[in-house]
C-alpha cells in the first residue's frame, strides 16, 4: 500500500449530523441534516480515486463516483452536480433513499478494512447544494421531434423516462392516478426521510423542461392505452408501480385499527393526516402499535406511529435480524427512536372488542430451519409458544404485488404468473407494439434507483423507436 | 380544475346536487360508477356516485348528503367555483342486461346512486318497478326522475307524510308476493340493504347492493375499502361497489364505517363552530 493512501485512510468517515433521537421521534422534520461544505470536502478526500472503481459497479446507474467526489474534494460543487446528472436525474432523492450498503458503498474498497466513503451522503450534499443555489438553468434540449409520448405513473421510473425523452426533444405528457405526482416518493416514503419539497422541486424542474402532467387520470378507467394512441400519442410507457397491498389473511384482519401500510402511509404522507384537523383526512393514533414486516415500508410505518405519539411501537417479524430487508440506516434509526423488535414472531390472529376494534394480537414464536427456495432459512413455528400482544393499531407491511387495474384493461400487454408486466430487460418493450414498461410493475417492489434504471433503458429504446422504428 | 356549472339544493337543504365540468369522465362513465372529489389543497378525498351525465356538455352530476366536515365544505362551493380534483370514473359499471322484471329499491341519498342504474335497466328493455323511501316527504329526492325511469314507482315515508307509511321492505314484500321478479337492486343506508337482502334471500331473488365503505385512492392500492363478501375479502373500489347482497357482511361494513366516528365528529363540530353554523 502506498504511503499516500495510508495517510488518507486516517480520516474517519464523517458522521451525518442528525436530530437527536429523543427529539425527532416526536416530530416529522427530516432526521439527517446534511453535510456542511467543509464536512463534504473532508469526506470526499477519503476517496482513493481508484483506477478501477468498484463503487461504480455497485451503482445500478453507474454514476462516475470517483469523478464527482474529486470535484467535491476540489470544492467545485457545480461541476460535481453536472457529473452526477449525467447518469442520475434524481440525486437528492437517491442520496437519501438508496440502500447504499448493498450498492455503491457496499463495493467501495475502503469498506474492506475501514468504513466505505459516504457516497450517498456526498451525492445528497451535491444535489441539495445545487438545488439551494438554483440558477434556474436547465439542461440543453434537443430540437423538437414532433413525437408525442404518454408516461403512465409519476414514480421514479416515470419521472426518469419523462426527463430523458424531454431532453431528446419529444413531447411528453404524464398521466397520474393520484392528485399529486411522485409515486411512492410522495405517498409512501415519509417526510422525515424524504421531504416532499424536494420531490416537488424535481417535478417542477421537469415541468420547466416542458413536461405536462395530468393528475387524476387513472389509465384503465379514465382513459385506456388504446385511447391514448387514438389521441395521437406515438408511444406509451407504463410505470404504475406495485401498488396492491398484501394482507396476512389471518382471522380478524378486517377489524377497525388494522391498516395496510399503503393506507396508513398514504393517509399520513399524501393526505397529510399527521396534520389533522388542519388537513381533513383523519389518521388513527395508536397507543400500542404493532407493525408486521421488517422492510423499509415497515420501518416507515413504525416511525410514523411513534411520531404520532404512540407509547409503544413494535416491529413483528417472523424471520431473524439478518433477513430484515430494510436499509441498514432505517433499522438503526428505528432502534434509536425506541421501536422494539419482536423477531422470529409470527402473528396468527387479531382479537377485537365488541365494537369491532382490534385490542390484541396472538403470535407464535418461530425458530429457523433449513434454507428455503429464496436461500433464507425458513422460519418454523415452535409448538405451544403462543402469546398475546396488546395492540390497538396494527399496520400490515408484508409487501405489495401488481395492481391489476391497468393491466386487466389491455389483454395485449402480457403478464407473468404473478401479474407483473413482461418487458424485455434490455429495452423495456412489452408484448404490445408501442408500449414500454419498467419499475416495480415489471420487477415487483424493488428500489428507487432500479426503477430509474429501467426508465433510462426504456427512454433510449423509445427514442430509437420514434427516430428509427420498433 | 373542475368547475361547478349548476348547484341545486334538495331535501330541505340537506342534500345538494352539483353538475360539474369533467369532460373525460363524462365521456367514459357508465351506470354504477363513481368519482372521488377533493375540494382544495387540505381536503379529503370523498367518493360520490355519478348520478347523471351529459356527454355532449362534458358534465357529470353528483348528489350528496351533508353529513360531516367534507360534505359541509362541499356545500360552500357555489356555481362557478371548482373542485381541485375529480377522479374517475371508478368502480365496475353495473352489469345491465335484459332480464325481465327488475325491482329497484332506494333509500335516502341512495336514490341518487340508484337513478342511473334504474334508467339503464329500463333502457335495456326491462320492466322496472321502483320503490323509493325517505324519513319524510321533504327528504325525498329525485321522485320525478325515478318515475320517468320506471314503469311503476312506489314511494314510502317513515312518518307517512307522503305515499306509503313505513319502510321500503314492506312494499317490496308485497311486490315479491304478487309478481315474479328477476332481480332486485337495493341502494341506501346499510341497515336498509341488509334487510332487503334478508327478505329477497327468503324469496330466492338475486339482489345487487352498492356498498359505501371508507375509501382513499379508489384504485385498489390501499385496501381501506375492504369488505367481506361470501367470506372473502374484496376491495369495493375495484371489485365493486356492487356486490351480491346475499353474501355481504353488513355488520362488518357498519363497524368499519364507524372507524373514525370520533375524529369525524370533532372535525365537523370544530368546522361548524368556526363558521357559526
Ligand atoms: C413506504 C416505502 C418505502 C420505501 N423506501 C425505499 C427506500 O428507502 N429506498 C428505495 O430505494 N426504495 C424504497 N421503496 C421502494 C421504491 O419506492 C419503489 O421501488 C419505487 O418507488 C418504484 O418506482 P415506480 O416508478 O416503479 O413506481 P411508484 O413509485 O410506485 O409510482 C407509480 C405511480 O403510478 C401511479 N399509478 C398506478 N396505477 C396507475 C394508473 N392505472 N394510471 C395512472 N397512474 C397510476 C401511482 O399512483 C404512482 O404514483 C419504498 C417503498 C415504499 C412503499
Ligand atoms: C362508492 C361510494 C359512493 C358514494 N356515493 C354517495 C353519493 O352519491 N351521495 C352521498 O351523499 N354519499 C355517497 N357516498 C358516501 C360519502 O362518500 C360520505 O357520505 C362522505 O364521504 C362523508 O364525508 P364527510 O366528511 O362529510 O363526513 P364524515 O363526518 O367524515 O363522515 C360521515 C360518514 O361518512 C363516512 N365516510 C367518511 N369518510 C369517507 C370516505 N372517505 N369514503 C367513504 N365514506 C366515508 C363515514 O363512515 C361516516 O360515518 C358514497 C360512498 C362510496 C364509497
Ligand atoms: S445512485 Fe444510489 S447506488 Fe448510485 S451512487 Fe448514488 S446512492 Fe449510490
Ligand atoms: S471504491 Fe471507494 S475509494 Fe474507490 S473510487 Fe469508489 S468511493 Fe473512492
Ligand atoms: S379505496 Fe383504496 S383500495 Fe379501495
Amino acid at each position: 500500500m502506498t504511503g499516500k493512501a495510508a495517510k488518507k485512510e486516517k480520516i474517519p468517515r464523517q458522521p451525518m449530523p442528525e436530530q437527536a433521537a429523543d427529539v425527532r421521534r416526536r416530530n416529522f422534520k427530516e432526521v439527517p441534516m446534511g453535510y456542511s461544505p467543509e464536512t463534504a470536502i473532508t469526506e470526499a478526500k477519503r476517496c482513493l480515486q481508484c483506477k478501477k472503481p468498484a463503487c461504480v459497479t455497485g451503482c445500478p446507474v453507474q454514476i462516475d463516483i470517483p469523478g464527482f467526489i474529486q470535484q467535491v474534494a476540489a470544492g467545485d460543487f457545480a461541476a460535481a452536480s453536472q457529473t452526477i446528472w449525467g447518469k442520475n436525474t434524481l440525486p437528492a432523492i437517491c442520496g437519501r433513499v438508496c440502500p447504499q450498503e448493498i450498492q455503491c458503498e457496499g463495493e467501495c474498497i475502503l469498506g474492506k478494512k475501514d468504513e466505505p466513503v459516504a457516497i450517498g451522503n456526498l451525492e445528497r450534499f451535491v444535489a441539495d447544494f445545487s438545488r439551494e443555489q438554483d440558477t434556474g438553468e436547465l439542461p440543453e434540449k434537443a430540437a423538437s421531434t414532433g413525437k408525442k409520448v404518454a408516461v403512465v405513473g409519476s414514480g421514479p421510473s416515470g419521472l426518469t423516462v419523462a426527463g430523458d425523452l424531454l431532453l431528446k426533444g419529444h413531447d411528453v405528457t404524464m398521466l397520474e392516478a393520484f392528485h399529486k405526482p411522485g409515486g411512492v416518493l410522495v405517498y409512501g416514503i415519509p417526510e422525515f426521510r424524504l421531504p416532499k419539497d424536494i420531490v416537488a422541486s424535481e417535478v417542477a424542474a421537469l415541468e420547466r423542461l416542458g413536461l405536462r402532467i395530468e393528475c387524476n387520470s387513472v389509465v384503465g378507467r379514465t382513459v385506456s392505452v388504446d385511447e391514448l394512441f387514438e389521441e395521437g400519442y406515438d408511444a406509451v410507457y407504463i410505470g404504475v408501480g406495485a401498488g396492491l397491498p398484501k394482507f396476512l389473511n389471518i382471522s380478524g384482519e378486517n377489524l377497525i385499527g388494522i391498516y395496510s401500510a399503503n393506507e396508513y402511509l398514504t393517509r399520513a404522507n399524501l393526505m397529510k393526516g399527521y396534520l389533522f384537523p388542519e388537513y381533513d383526512t383523519p389518521l388513527a393514533k395508536g397507543k400500542n402499535v404493532a407493525v408486521l414486516g421488517a422492510g423499509n415500508v415497515a420501518m416507515d410505518s413504525a416511525r410514523t406511529a411513534m411520531r404520532l405519539g404512540a407509547e409503544q411501537v413494535r416491529i413483528v417479524y417472523r424471520r431473524s435480524r439478518e433477513e430484515m430487508p430494510a436499509r441498514a440506516a432505517e433499522i438503526h434509526h428505528a432502534e434509536e427512536e425506541g421501536i422494539e423488535f419482536y423477531l422470529l414472531t409470527n402473528p396468527i390472529r387479531f382479537i377485537g372488542d365488541d365494537e369491532g376494534r382490534v385490542v390484541q394480537m396472538e403470535c407464535l414464536q418461530m425458530e429457523l430451519g433449513e434454507p428455503d427456495e429464496s436461500g433464507r432459512r425458513r422460519p418454523i413455528p415452535i409448538e405451544g409458544s403462543e402469546f398475546l400482544l396488546d395492540c390497538d393499531l396494527a399496520v400490515v407491511a408484508v409487501g405489495a404485488s401488481a395492481n391489476p387495474l391497468l393491466t386487466q384493461s389491455d389483454p395485449e400487454i402480457q403478464l407473468n404468473r404473478w401479474g407483473y408486466i413482461i418487458a424485455d430487460p434490455k429495452t423495456g418493450k412489452t408484448t404490445k407494439k408501442g408500449v414500454w414498461a419498467g419499475g416495480d410493475i415489471v420487477t415487483g417492489q424493488a428500489t428507487v434507483i432500479l426503477a430509474m434504471g429501467a426508465g433510462r433503458v426504456a427512454a433510449d429504446s423509445i427514442h430509437d423507436y420514434l427516430t428509427i422504428g420498433w | 380544475m373542475f368547475t361547478i356549472v349548476k348547484k341545486e339544493s334538495m331535501a330541505d337543504d340537506t342534500v345538494i346536487l352539483n353538475e360539474i365540468e369533467a369532460p373525460r369522465i363524462a365521456a367514459k362513465a357508465r351506470p354504477g360508477q363513481f368519482v372521488i372529489l377533493k375540494a382544495n389543497e387540505t381536503g379529503e378525498r370523498i367518493p360520490l356516485t355519478i348520478s347523471d351525465l351529459d356527454a355532449a356538455r362534458g358534465t357529470i352530476t353528483v348528489i350528496y348528503m351533508v353529513v360531516g366536515k367534507s360534505t359541509a365544505l362541499f356545500k360552500t362551493l357555489e356555481e362557478g367555483d371548482a373542485y381541485q380534483d375529480v377522479i374517475g370514473p371508478l368502480g365496475k359499471p353495473t352489469d345491465i342486461e335484459k332480464l325481465g322484471k327488475v325491482v329497484c329499491v332506494g333509500g335516502g341519498t341512495g336514490v341518487a346512486v340508484l337513478f342511473p342504474i334504474t334508467r339503464g335497466f329500463k333502457e335495456a328493455g326491462n320492466e322496472v318497478v321502483s320503490i323509493i323511501g325517505a324519513r319524510n316527504k321533504d327528504l325525498l329526492i329525485l321522485e320525478d326522475k325515478m318515475r320517468a325511469a320506471s314503469d311503476t314507482l312506489h314511494v314510502c315515508t317513515d312518518d307517512g307524510s307522503y305515499g306509503h307509511k313505513g319502510f321500503v321492505t314492506e312494499v317490496l314484500k308485497e311486490v315479491l308476493d304478487s309478481q315474479k321478479v328477476d332481480l332486485v337492486v337495493a341502494i341506501g343506508p346499510v341497515p336498509m340493504m341488509k334487510f332487503v337482502s334478508k327478505l329477497t334471500y327468503e324469496y330466492n331473488v338475486k339482489t345487487l347492493v352498492s356498498l359505501n365503505p371508507i375509501m382513499i385512492d379508489g384504485t385498489g392500492m390501499c385496501g381501506g375499502c375492504r369488505v367481506s363478501v361470501g367470506g372473502e375479502t374484496r376491495f369495493a373500489c375495484v371489485d365493486g361497489p356492487e356486490f351480491d347482497g346475499h353474501k355481504v357482511d353488513y355488520d362488518g361494513l357498519m363497524q368499519r364505517l364507524n372507524a373514525y366516528a370520533k375524529e369525524e365528529k370533532a372535525a365537523y363540530d370544530e368546522y361548524c363552530r368556526l363558521r357559526g353554523i
